[in-house]
Order: C-alpha cells, then structure tokens, then sequence
C-alpha cells in the first residue's frame, strides 16, 4: 500500500494530473502489483550481470551519407499547434 | 463445412486467374460488415485503398503474379504505422494520428502484394490481456461474444478466426501475439527478437516488443515470416542473420525432434480442460516420433514479477514521447501559472496526458516511473534485469537437451468480458507462459490444440533457440498436420 504522497511524488514524476480516485485506486493497485513482483527478492543473484538488450550482433557500421528524411511539413502535420510558417512546435508560454 | 480460406488458397488463386484480387476484396468486406459489428475487431477499415490497390494488382497481375503473396487481404495491428492510415494505438491520444511513413513490415508485407484491408482493435499501446483497455471499447471472441479474445493483439486474432482475413500482423511483448491466437483458435507466431524490425511499431517496451503473424496455418505464419523477417538500416536492433525460406523447412517429419517439457511450471494453477488438451498433444508429437524430455526453468515462475518490472520501466520511458507538443491530442489550458506556481507548459503535458490515456496505461507508467527512480532502481529494476539474466541460462541449458519447449499458452482458455478489469494483478497473472520467452528472445509460436467442452479453443506453445524458427515452425506444422484443428471454425 502507498500513501497518496507516495503516489502524488510518482505522479509529479510522470507529468500525469491523477484525480482524488486514480490516486486512491493507484496507492492500493500499485501496492498490490509491488508486493508480488518482490518476489524476486528470493532470487539469488549474486555476481549475476543484468540483462537490458537481448541483441548480441548488430548490424556492421554504415557510411555516414545524408538520406531522405521527413521535410518539416510532415514533421508538422500531427502537431496539435504548430507554427508552419518558421517550421517549429508551438508550446504555451513558458516565461512570464 | 469447408475449411477456412487460407493465404495459400488465395495467393494460388489469384495467380492462376480463378480470382482477382478485387474479387477478393469484395469477399473480405463482404464478411466485415456481416461481422464486425459484433466483433468490433477494427478501428479503421481502408476499403478505398485496398480497392484501388487490388484494381493495381488486377491491372498489372504480370508484375505481381510471383509476389509471395500477392492480393492477399491482411488486417494490421493498430499500432503499426501506415501512411496516411490514421493509427491510434486504441488510444484517445493518437485518435487523430495520420503516421508520414510505413512501418517496415507493412511496406514489406504491400511489397509482396497483400493488400490492407483496415487497422485492428488492441488494448491501448499493446498494454493488456483481453483488448478492454483498448480506448474505442473492447473486441469480442468469435467463438463466444461474451468473452475476451484475449489480447493484446486481440483484434487481430478475431479477424482471422472470423474469416475475415486469412492473415493479421500483431505485436507481441509478452504474449500480445500468442495468447490472443490460442483463445481465437488460430496460430500466433512471436519471432525472435531481432528478427523481425520494429521500425514503424508504436514502442512499448523496445527489449521485448517484436512483430509477427497471426494466421489460420503454419504454413502462412511461416510464409509470412519469410516476408517480413530480415535486418533493417532503420532498426538497429534488426539482426542480420541470414532468412531462412521458413515455408520450405515444414516437411511434416518431427522423428528428430525433442520436445522439452517444463512439468515443474506447469502442474499448478493450469486450468483442467487445457491441461488434458496440452497432455494430448504431447502424445500426439510422440506418436508421430518426437521424444520428450523433463526440462527444468527453475527461474521462470518469476517471470511475470520480472516481465511487469521491465516492461513498465521501459513503458514509462517510451510513453513520455506523449507530451501533446509533435504529435495527438493536446489538453487546452489558459491563463498564467496555475495555483501551485507551475507553468503552462507542465499543466498542459500533465493534464494532456490525464485526459489522453487510460487507466491501465497510466498504471503501468506510474509503476514503471517508481522502479526507475532513485532509491529504487537497484532493488526493482535492476534485479529484475539479473534474474531475466537467469531465465535466458535457465532456456540455454534447456535447449541442450531438447530442440523446442513445449507449454500451454495460457493457462485458461478466454474468460468473460469484465471478469478481470477491476483486478490487474489477475490480468496479469493471464501472461504467466508467455512472458519469458519475451523476456530471453526467444522465438515462440501458439498452435490451436482442442477445444473445452464449452466448444473454447486451446493453444500449443513452442519456444524454440535464437533465430531457429525453422525448427519450431515445422513441428508445429507437424502437429497441426495430425490432428487439422485449424479446419474447426466459429459460427460467428
């Protein structure tokens, strides 16, 4: 079981806004989930290296040569504000 | 009844001239829009394309007629990218997302002349075990519209149990292919990681997410395999192993093969029905010549505890590209700072992404966020990382003594619509077989091997060694050859 400041923290963490319920429903189910994923705790795992990638070959190196890529105009045409124009992603203001 | 309608039959036909592929077209949204709206398998439908695209096959058959499988109609997981296709993820904050390119299967799978008939239902970003969590409303299992199709490539898997197409792409992270395949009664394929590029695939977790098909036949799975399989400058993750013409290794002989069986895993918590369908199976394979063997996997039954530390460390990294600034939805916010002195900016990312994603999405963010933050990380997410190190040892010596690993896919066959939603760990717990070999890279296929007595279909799963689906391919087409469960069909 979390606190609501433990789950308001990992919240804040996130950039997620949770109401009062999501963040009493979360303090409970992330308990839960966490207090059965400590199962593996019991695993021995002295001098045992983490596994983070599978991969063991990676393609060979490539040249570095320019090739086609997206023109701004596509790069700009999912943005929920974008300012077409000077090609750029407009935000809301961030300096007073 | 006839059996279903194959990619084999409908490739066969198309290049001899029996069928055209607009013919062909016609058929699939024939029985689209006889289905679907009890289904609820797709997000979109792109009958436009596809028709003008099967006129194109029509009108140029000389330049397409040696395509593998040219006016094929296949359904795509929605979280592939398609050009111009909207893709959503089946999630409200990509509800709007027209990808600017192709993932690299999709344009591999158009390239040998299938045609795209429209973008499956999914839970939101592959996050699930039933398809519930997907934003647009769950799918329904053709084989009792009660129950989930499983997930999270369920859309997909109904697709093709329905006969709507012979052939769909999923994604698979820790079971999203295979599970789903085995409750719809059709075969799931999850290649090996590497195997297959993930460029153009929405990222969930990028370890562990692999593309792969989901189809009536091994043969297809393998055919299909062949397409998409192979390195790709975009992925750098793609691996340059040599491709095997997979549909060629499926010879139906199994006399060399040893089936490694993991009972210690297995005796418990499997349900009784696909615990009988799984023994028998087994027998069939013997029968037929194949030698089983005890395999031990001491450290898979930590798998799940394992699978869900990773996966949503990597989710919460991957799902922070969602901020409402490139791409999808965008909350409105107005004014300065708000009453807590923060920006603009950061309300708008917090409240886009309270508004844009759903409850299990959001859940497995916070949880990821947790086990990588500071104080925290060595005893979750590290540790979690040392004991997957041990599961890949624990398959490595498992694979000294058999050639493919045999297990159910998932522990019960589809339950019902709503019987777990409010209780994620159970939802979990539905992944139990599946994840590991996510979790070590293995390539792993589910087969359709009986039925309950409730007329729900059972799946067989094969784990096989890195990069050798050619083994795991023929003796699942071995199995399927003997025992012809793929011919039963929904009365959808």
């Amino acid at each position: 079981m979390f606190t609501r400041e433990q789950v308001h923290a990992i919240a804040a963490l996130a950039q997620l806004e949770l109401d009062p319920h999501e963040i009493e429903l979360f303090a409970r189910q992330l308990g839960e989930i966490l207090a059965y994923a400590d199962e593996v705790q019991q695993v021995d795992t002295t001098s045992i290296p983490p596994t983070a990638s599978v991969v063991t070959r990676y393609p060979s190196d490539r040249p570095d040569t320019v090739i086609p890529s997206l023109t701004p105009e596509q790069a700009l045409a999912n943005a929920p504000d974008p300012a077409t124009r000077h090609g750029l992603f407009r935000v809301p203001r961030v300096l007073g | 009844m006839n059996p279903p309608t194959t990619v084999r039959d409908i490739r066969d036909r198309v290049r001899r001239g029996a069928l055209s592929a607009t013919e062909c077209c016609q058929d699939t949204f024939e029985r689209l829009d006889a289905v679907d709206a009890s289904l609820h398998a797709f997000n979109t439908v792109t009958r436009e394309q596809a028709f003008a695209r099967a006129a194109e096959i029509d009108r140029h058959l000389d330049r397409w007629r040696d395509r593998p499988l040219v006016g094929v109609p296949i359904a795509l997981k929605d979280n592939l990218c398609t050009k111009g296709i909207r893709t959503t993820a089946s999630s409200r904050i990509l509800d709007t997302y027209l990808p600017p390119y192709d993932a690299t299967a999709v344009a591999k799978l158009e390239a040998a002349g299938a045609v795209v008939i429209g973008k499956t239902n999914c839970d939101e970003f592959a996050m699930g075990s039933s398809t519930e969590n997907s934003a647009f409303g769950p799918v329904a299992n053709p084989w009792a519209v009660d129950r989930t199709p499983g997930g999270s490539s369920g859309g997909s898997a109904a697709a093709v149990a329905a006969g709507i197409t012979p052939l769909a792409l999923g994604s698979d992270t820790g079971g999203s292919i295979r599970q789903p395949a085995a409750m719809c009664g059709v075969v799931g394929l999850k290649p090996t990681y590497g195997r297959v590029s993930r460029y153009g695939l929405i990222a969930f977790g990028s370890s562990l997410d692999q593309i792969g098909p989901l189809a009536r036949t091994v043969h297809d799975a393998a055919l299909t395999l062949g397409v998409i399989a192979g390195a790709d400058a975009s992925d750098e993750t793609s691996a340059p192993e040599p491709v095997a013409d997979y549909a060629a290794a499926l010879t139906g002989e199994v006399g060399d093969i040893r089936i490694g069986v993991p009972w210690k895993m297995i005796e418990q918590g499997v349900d009784a029905e696909v615990a009988r369908a799984f023994e028998a199976s087994l027998g069939v394979l013997a029968e037929r010549g194949a030698t089983l063997v005890d395999v031990d996997l001491p450290h898979a039954r930590f798998a799940t505890a394992v699978y869900y530390l990773v996966a949503t460390a990597e989710a919460s990294s991957n799902l922070a590209r969602y901020d409402g600034v490139r791409y999808g939805f965008r909350a409105p916010v107005e004014g300065g700072r708000d009453d807590e002195g923060h920006d603009l900016l950061r309300t708008m990312y917090a409240q886009t992404r309270a508004r844009g994603f759903g409850p299990e999405v959001k859940r497995r963010i916070m949880l990821g966020t947790y086990v990588l933050s500071a104080g925290y990380y060595e005893a979750y997410y590290l540790k979690a990382q040392q004991v997957r190190t041990l599961i890949l040892r624990d398959y490595d010596r498992a694979f000294e003594r058999s050639d493919v690993v045999a297990m159910p896919t998932s522990p019960t066959p589809a339950f019902r619509l709503g019987e777990r939603v409010a209780d994620p760990l159970q939802m979990y717990l539905a992944d139990v077989f599946t994840v590991s070999a996510n979790l070590a890279g293995l390539p792993a296929i589910s087969v359709p091997c009986g039925f309950t007595q409730a007329e729900l279909p059972v799946g067989l799963q094969l784990t096989g060694r890195r990069f050798d689906e050619a083994t795991l391919l023929r003796t699942a087409d071995a199995y399927e050859r003997i025992t012809g469960w793929w011919m039963r069909v929904p009365h959808v």
